[in-house]
């Protein structure tokens, strides 16, 4: 029976506020029995160095431990990429230890997936479980039937198991639900993508554009920082978004977009420079081609023509164009990260590229400098096993510039069944109930598992459909693999235990190895334990793991980083250009230069649901965590005041958000403002978690990603587009 | 004799709340409580808006309402003006929570009355205060409004800047930078 009617569906969803979860039957994560690392003495005050998790900017930090408690956690000084200073989120990592809610033994479902009832069991009968399941997939499926679904520097060690079981199915939501467009675009572009951490050089940009980037709210650390840099140096900084974000109040421009309409603005501005002849013409000769084929398609795209359409006057489209070519090649028009708006994004993402292009920033000060890093070797590992079938997500090559595995074209292949069956799920660190658009379809994707695994240190809302949840360590308990990080500067850090695993904990790189002995996957587990991994890998680049365990990171030298310093331009595209003019995507069919093309716009009633970051928290991930929850314990729907009051409604009223398919969120408070348009509402991505593991934040606020029930694929590279929804507001009953 | 006072930089801050958590964990403070916090006024209308945002906390009142009004003598001006609490002499009367304009103050559970105190156990070491060495945004500046010559002395010279609240006659130390100032 793999149906699963709306009825159970809302019943399963819905949170009943008050009520002590069943989860209550489990163990309960309290401050006695939490041990400090056995290296620690028991008085005074010792530190050490990590880096952070809790999102996957990965700074450097220092953790304090005062007569054997966990105390503090502060950026390490030496790292280039937090210079010292945390974000909100990793200065309360301590919370992520101490957080009540962590799940602390292994457990098994007890009735039906969804339920949310559990038996804890042994480590080892939790994975005999899990092996017996796999083998039996395999032989009757193939190893390719097994799918992971990863998030984080963690699931390293995941996807190697995986790997060496047989399956090519491993993705992250971090490709198709956020960052895949604007790395396709400016792939098909530049040749190469921005990566992560991006490598945009705010610090020393002269005119900076912000397109629905909200820095500031949105925490990337090293990105803030330089963002106040800027601001410091007088740098000239532009934001288009259609809210007024904390950027757009540091901005010398705000540009209240129409939702849906940046790609008019951003041809607006291609139209002046290229027809003024304003583009940096020395770069653009030498490394660009397709100039012509540029200026005539974008032609008719004046200022004036975009002016209806975005509501930003002609004028000042022609004045912020000029004034931006005025400080090239220091003019950096931010690339994003979060981009899968509208399902043209990596169109958008070209037309962001072109500028770029134009500006001649890529690979320029003030632009985006070329990322060095060191040379680390991987663990030689024995060949992983060949696939014949191949990946399952996107068949006869549909999304033709999907350079990553593709999400949802795995759930896809799991509800179809096409190209070929997958019959088993490892989820590591994603809670996809709140990444994967439209909920219904990953219930309904379940339904067909013979095997459900999730490996999570909370009971977020995906652990609730599991058959098995793997209870890992925190990130202050356990190691990691290294991050060699691709920065300003290159550098290797460490992941080390501050604190012995509380309970039952266990890190994922026991797990995976135990695992795979389970598997008989012995030979790609040849370390003994994770110090030897580690050390084997630092050898390969003369270090250890002794002399890195103190420092936390070593650095390299410092090597040039833009093209003026003596790095080498190379374009890897077809021609070793920068294309402005796409061969590529003209021989698929889609525009070889962006083209606008109106969205579907809200009807009467109704307003279009964006949603963002909040600087307190992380994802889904870290409402929970005691000292964030205190920070912001709900998140608000963000209502121009006219609309507001024309709703008869004010701050701080409770409302509830329904979708044009009659999706009702949970109650959220109301924050009647001056600084969102009228056309749309906002909130904080997050909320409104409903499982039953989450005993203080289960019912605050509202989950935007559950009111996304409808979503457009990007035809080129196959993301989804999470920004069309529209949602009417009701007064709480 | 110093004069410790704090210059915030509003054109940088962006309110993540970063100094809000750097106290909290720096100094223990109890879960629902805070010393520090964030404020954002926001001014016009769509889609002219202007919006200062600051983080605010105790000033450190040259002239503070709440240690003339303690009973015990436990609210006390510290060396460098810094503003403390003897918790042992303290008995949680309230007085000060109710004599302070900026709302500074609140009872810790132990019960005595609570708030910032500059981080004095890391000044007193040569460290900035947490919520200063942690802030992202590299907004504030912990100094020696005595010495003509410190960081803060220029920044309060060089910057248009304003106070919380100067006409409750608190003289507090706290100064918001809001811009060059051109004069």
């Amino acid at each position: 029976m793999n149906s699963i009617s709306r009825r159970r569906f809302l019943k399963i969803g819905a949170a009943t506020a008050g009520v002590a979860a069943t989860a209550g039957a489990l163990s309960k994560f309290t401050k006695q029995g939490v041990k400090i690392s056995s290296n620690i003495p028991e008085k005074g005050i010792y530190t050490i160095p990590t880096y952070c998790d809790l999102c996957f900017w990965k700074c450097n930090a220092i953790a304090t431990v005062r007569d054997g408690k966990l105390w503090k956690i502060e950026g390490n000084p030496i790292d280039p990429m937090s210079k010292g200073r945390l974000c909100p989120r990793g200065t309360g990592g301590v919370g992520s230890y101490y957080d009540p809610d962590r799940l602390l033994k292994p457990l098994m479902r007890k009735n039906n997936r969804g339920e949310e009832k559990w038996v804890e069991v042994t480590w080892d009968e939790a994975f005999t479980f899990i092996a017996d399941k796999m083998n039996k997939i395999k032989s009757e499926y193939g190893p390719e039937a097994v799918a992971l679904f990863s998030h984080g520097i963690g699931g390293n060690f995941f996807k190697h198991l995986l790997k060496a079981y047989g399956s090519p199915n491993l993705a992250a939501p971090s490709f198709a639900q956020c960052r895949g467009p604007r790395d396709a675009g400016f792939r098909l572009t530049f040749g190469e993508d921005v990566g992560s951490p991006e490598r945009t050089d705010i610090e020393n940009s002269k005119f900076l554009v912000l397109i629905g980037s909200h820095l500031g709210e949105n925490m990337h650390n090293t990105q803030v920082q330089e963002f106040a840099t800027a601001i410091e140096r007088g740098t000239k900084i532009l934001v288009v978004d259609p809210r007024h974000s904390v950027a757009a109040s540091k901005a010398d421009w705000w540009f209240p977009i129409k939702p849906g309409t940046d790609i008019a603005l951003i041809l607006a501005w291609l139209n002046v420079i290229v027809n003024e002849e304003l583009y940096d013409k020395d770069y653009i000769g030498k490394y660009a081609i397709g100039l012509d084929k540029l200026k005539q398609a974008v032609a008719n795209n004046t200022p004036e023509w975009a002016y209806p359409i975005t509501g930003i006057k002609a004028e000042v489209i022609r004045e912020t164009a000029r004034e931006m070519a005025r400080y090239k090649p220091a003019a950096l028009i931010h690339p994003g990260r979060h981009v899968t708006w509208y399902g043209d994004d990596s169109q958008r993402s070209r037309a962001i590229a072109i500028l770029n292009a134009l500006m001649g920033s890529w690979g320029r000060k003030g632009g985006f400098f070329s990322p060095v890093s060191l040379d680390i070797g991987a663990y030689p590992y024995p060949e992983y096993p060949h696939s014949e079938k191949g990946k399952v997500d996107n068949p006869d090559n549909k999304y033709p510039f999907a350079h990553e595995t593709i999400t949802t074209g795995i759930r896809e292949a799991t509800i179809s069944g096409k190209p070929y069956p997958i019959k088993g799920w490892f989820v590591y660190a994603t809670n996809l109930m709140f990444t994967l658009p439209n909920e219904e379809e990953t219930i309904k994707a379940i339904q067909n598992l013979d095997l459900m695994v999730v490996v999570e240190t909370l009971p977020s809302e995906i652990t609730g459909w599991a058959d098995v949840v793997l209870p890992e360590a925190t990130y202050l308990e356990r190691y990691d693999d290294l991050n060699v990080e691709f920065f300003k500067e290159p550098f290797v850090a460490i992941r080390q235990p501050v604190l012995e695993p509380a309970y039952e904990t266990k890190p994922g790189w026991w797990m995976a190895k135990k695992l795979g002995e389970k598997l008989g996957l012995e030979n790609y587990f040849p370390w003994k334990n994770i110090e030897e991994f580690l050390d084997t890998r630092l050898k390969t680049g003369g270090y250890s793991l002794e002399q890195i365990k103190k420092v936390g990171l070593i650095k390299g030298e410092r090597q040039p980083i833009y093209f003026d310093e003596g790095v080498t331009p190379e374009f890897p595209t077809p021609s070793g250009k920068i294309e402005l003019y796409s061969e590529q995507l003209a021989a698929y069919g889609f525009d070889p230069v962006p083209r606008y093309r109106k969205h579907e716009e809200p009807p009467t009633g109704y307003y279009r649901l964006l949603f963002g970051r909040s600087p307190v928290h992380s994802f889904g991930r870290t409402q929970s965590n005691p000292i964030l929850f205190d920070m912001m314990k709900e998140n608000e729907v963000w209502l121009n005041k006219f609309v507001a009051d024309k709703l008869d409604l004010k701050s701080g009223d409770y409302v509830v958000l329904v979708n044009h398919d009659g999706v009702r969120s949970n109650r959220v408070m109301v924050k009647a403002t001056e600084r969102i348009r009228q056309d749309c509402v906002y909130i904080v991505h997050g909320f409104g978690h409903t499982s039953k593991g989450f005993v203080r934040s289960r019912g605050l606020g509202a989950s935007d990603n559950q009111l996304v029930t409808k979503y457009k694929i990007d035809p080129i590279m196959g993301g989804t587009a999470q920004h069309l929804n529209f949602v009417s507001i009701e007064r709480e009953a | 004799m110093a004069r410790y006072g704090m210059a915030i930089d509003t054109t940088k801050c962006v309110g993540c709340m970063d100094c809000v958590v750097a106290c909290k964990t720096e100094n223990n403070v109890p879960e629902g409580l805070n010393r520090d916090w964030i404020q954002t006024i926001v001014n016009g209308e769509f889609p002219n808006l202007t919006m200062e945002i600051r983080s605010e906390r105790c000033n450190h009142c040259t002239n503070a309402p709440c240690v003339s009004c303690c009973p015990t003598g436990a609210s006390h001006y510290h060396d460098g003006g810094i503003v403390l609490v003897h918790h042992d002499l303290c008995t949680g009367c309230k007085a000060c929570v109710a004599s302070c304009p900026y709302d500074a103050r609140f009872i810790n559970p132990e019960g005595y009355a609570d708030k910032c105190t500059f981080c004095v156990h890391r000044v007193e070491e040569g460290k900035d205060p947490a919520c200063v060495s942690v802030c992202p945004t590299y907004c504030m500046t912990l100094g020696d409004l005595d010495d003509p010559n410190s960081e803060i002395s220029k920044l309060v010279k060089s910057k248009n800047n304003h106070t919380n609240l100067p006409e409750a006659g608190t003289i507090p130390n706290i100064y918001y930078l809001i811009g060059d100032n051109n004069d």
